[in-house]
């Protein structure tokens, strides 16, 4: 054999290889939504949106575990995504070439991947035991701990993105500089940080993990910030892990609402930003 | 030219309002300033709650923690070492697939697929990133589970049957749930993620390197070798590094499937445990300062081996931003 077709024949086997690892790994992630998709719509009805988490043996809905869950995002887009902003603010602004930033955009990148069952116990030690119980509001500050590092970088991101002219111009006319930041700079950079905020909410709905000991989970009805909370993820993990077949229908029905939830965002979330790189 | 004298008073008001330009400049100035460095904060609370918290157990059993893998709540003796051990066996596992697998899709994304096909398929990667491992979680436990202990648990128990040492590794009856199912779902999770910055990081490789070896003769494959994975290399590992840290914090989708067993088996098909899903199973339950002291003190043992994986993977993939021409 040629020194030249052995290189040939060496190409196509790696190419091949790549092509068949492509759908190899392909496969699997279309198996997993596929299973999901089938699983999942078997168990919704209107009585998911409109019943509590039943006892097992009856039937039941999420509605409780939704409404804990929305009211739990809200509460940590709330708590989270203004601190992130202005922290972004300063990292893009005030503070572009100090030290300072460059740790906090160190920290904040290790923030961004760090486990969050290790945020959960976090605000199991400063929120939990301190209040002596568990709670809903610990379940939205650990979610809001996951929100701040996704806002930060993305504030930070599109800050960067917005021409040094603009900034210039407006501090011309006389303007002070939070005046220029938060008329000229925040408008310019607008449509990204909002991408930034529907990540964000996107990370935050499946999360499990930091709400296991912070919210805990609830049986029934209640938006009482200073009692345990439901959550969808949290219902979903007791009840998958159940031995009752209702209790683990419904858990693939919750499974299907947080992906598709999850889903719709990021789409919502590609489209502003490709819509701003069209402009 | 315009009189630019001014009476006293609009010079006082003028003075007036730049004092307040001044002065809300200032506030907003600290406003960020004090936001950036919360980020700190947290960081920094986080690991001295952790530390604090794991206090009781570390005084408790010092050193032996982290080396002996007794895990008995009743008698209150603690050991780390079998959820130490799970955790990075699961991981490296999983690395093990993921990476040759996650690297093979984006060479195929940046130099095989069509232009048409591979967008959409990067978008798709993308958004199966950020799918929650709950998901990956149930659909391991109802689905993935029970095939592998139909299908390819009983054939690697009869492969590596006769085989000395590889016997060991795959022995005993095929639960289903355990170690390798654990890492096969870890592997699956983090693909995604390795392809996305695999393929980010292929694609700063500028063209007229490329064209050049194309030019000389060189197949695409001897492209790829010899030109783009020499001059991506830091960002590459950059992206396994971000990605191994997210196996070894991954909880969810462990917790389902690794059977909570708190021995080392050299067997990979027997039931384990890792850091994390000790935690999510046991921490409601833990009572007495000592049990959660030692659940602590194996999140704190957590965040160490993350950040400092994390922390690699930032400094490799910073380099790469940097200096995207080196």
């Amino acid at each position: 054999m040629s020194h030249y077709s052995k290189r040939l024949l060496k190409n196509r086997i790696w190419l091949g290889l790549s092509v068949a690892a492509a759908a190899f790994g392909l496969a699997w992630l279309v198996l997993i939504l596929a299973v999901l998709f089938a699983k999942g719509l078997a168990g919704l009805s209107l009585s998911v949106f409109t019943e509590m988490t039943p006892p097992p043996g009856s039937d039941g809905g999420l509605l409780n575990a939704i409404v804990g869950s929305l009211i739990m995002t809200v509460l940590a887009v709330i708590f989270g995504t203004p601190v992130g902003i202005l922290a972004g603010t300063y990292m893009a602004e005030y503070g572009r070439y100090d030290r300072l930033t460059a740790y906090v955009r160190f920290i904040n990148d290790i923030l961004l991947s760090a486990p969050s069952i290790i945020i959960g116990l976090f605000i199991y030690e400063i929120m939990v035991v301190p209040m002596g119980h568990f709670s809903g509001l610990a379940g939205a500050v650990a979610l809001a701990v996951i929100v701040l590092p996704v806002v930060v970088r993305t504030t930070e991101d599109m800050l960067l993105l917005v021409p040094g002219k603009l900034r210039e111009a407006a501090t011309a006319l006389g303007a002070p500089r939070w005046f220029m930041i938060s008329r000229v700079a925040y408008r310019a950079a607008r449509a990204g940080v909002i991408t930034g905020i529907l990540l964000a909410i996107a990370r935050i709905s499946g999360e499990t993990a930091p709400l296991l000991f912070t919210a805990l989970n609830n049986q029934f009805w209640s938006t009482n910030l200073n009692a345990p909370m439901p959550s969808l993820p949290a219902v979903i993990f007791q009840f998958a892990l159940s031995p009752y077949a209702d209790w683990q229908r419904l858990a693939w029905t919750g499974a299907l609402i947080i992906t598709f939830t999850v889903l719709t965002l990021s789409v919502l979330a590609r489209v502003l930003t490709a819509k701003r790189s069209h402009e | 030219m315009v009189d630019v004298t001014m009476s006293e008073a609009t010079a006082a008001d003028r003075a007036r309002v730049l004092r307040g330009f001044i002065a809300s400049d200032k506030l907003f100035h600290n406003l960020t300033r004090g936001s950036a460095l919360l980020v700190l904060i947290i960081l920094f609370g986080v690991m001295v709650s952790l530390f604090l918290g794991a206090i009781p157990a570390l005084r408790a059993f010092g050193f032996n923690f982290f080396t002996t893998q007794s895990w008995n709540p009743v008698t209150e003796k603690f050991g780390a070492l079998a959820p130490i051990y799970g955790t990075i066996v699961t991981s490296v596992v999983a690395m093990g697939i993921a990476v040759p697998v996650g690297i093979g899709v984006a060479i195929f994304l940046t130099e095989l697929c069509p232009r048409v096909l591979s967008r959409p398929i990067g978008i798709a990667i993308e958004l199966l990133a950020g799918i929650p491992s709950i998901i990956y979680g149930i659909w391991g436990l109802f689905v993935f589970a029970p095939f592998l202990q139909q299908t390819l648990q009983p054939a690697l128990i009869e492969l590596f049957g006769p085989i000395p040492v590889l016997n060991a590794l795959f022995a005993g009856p095929p639960y289903g749930i355990g170690m390798l199912t654990a890492s096969l779902i870890l592997a699956i999770m983090v693909l995604p993620f390795i392809t996305s910055i695999t393929r980010d990081v292929f694609e700063t490789t500028p063209a007229v390197l490329k064209e050049s070896a194309y030019a000389l003769g060189a197949t695409t494959w001897e492209v790829v070798w010899n030109v783009v994975l020499p001059y991506t290399r830091a960002g590459v590992l950059g992206g396994v590094m971000l990605g191994l840290g997210r196996a070894l914090g991954e909880t969810m989708a462990v917790t389902f499937v690794i059977g909570n067993a708190h021995k080392i088996n050299p067997s990979l098909l027997a039931p384990g445990t890792t850091i994390s899903a000790t935690i999510a199973n046991e921490f409601t339950e833990a009572v007495g300062d000592l049990y959660t002291s030692a659940l602590i003190a194996l999140g704190l043992i957590l965040f160490f081996i993350t950040f400092t994986v994390l922390a690699i993977a930032r400094y490799l993939l910073s380099r790469i931003e940097q200096h995207p021409g080196l």
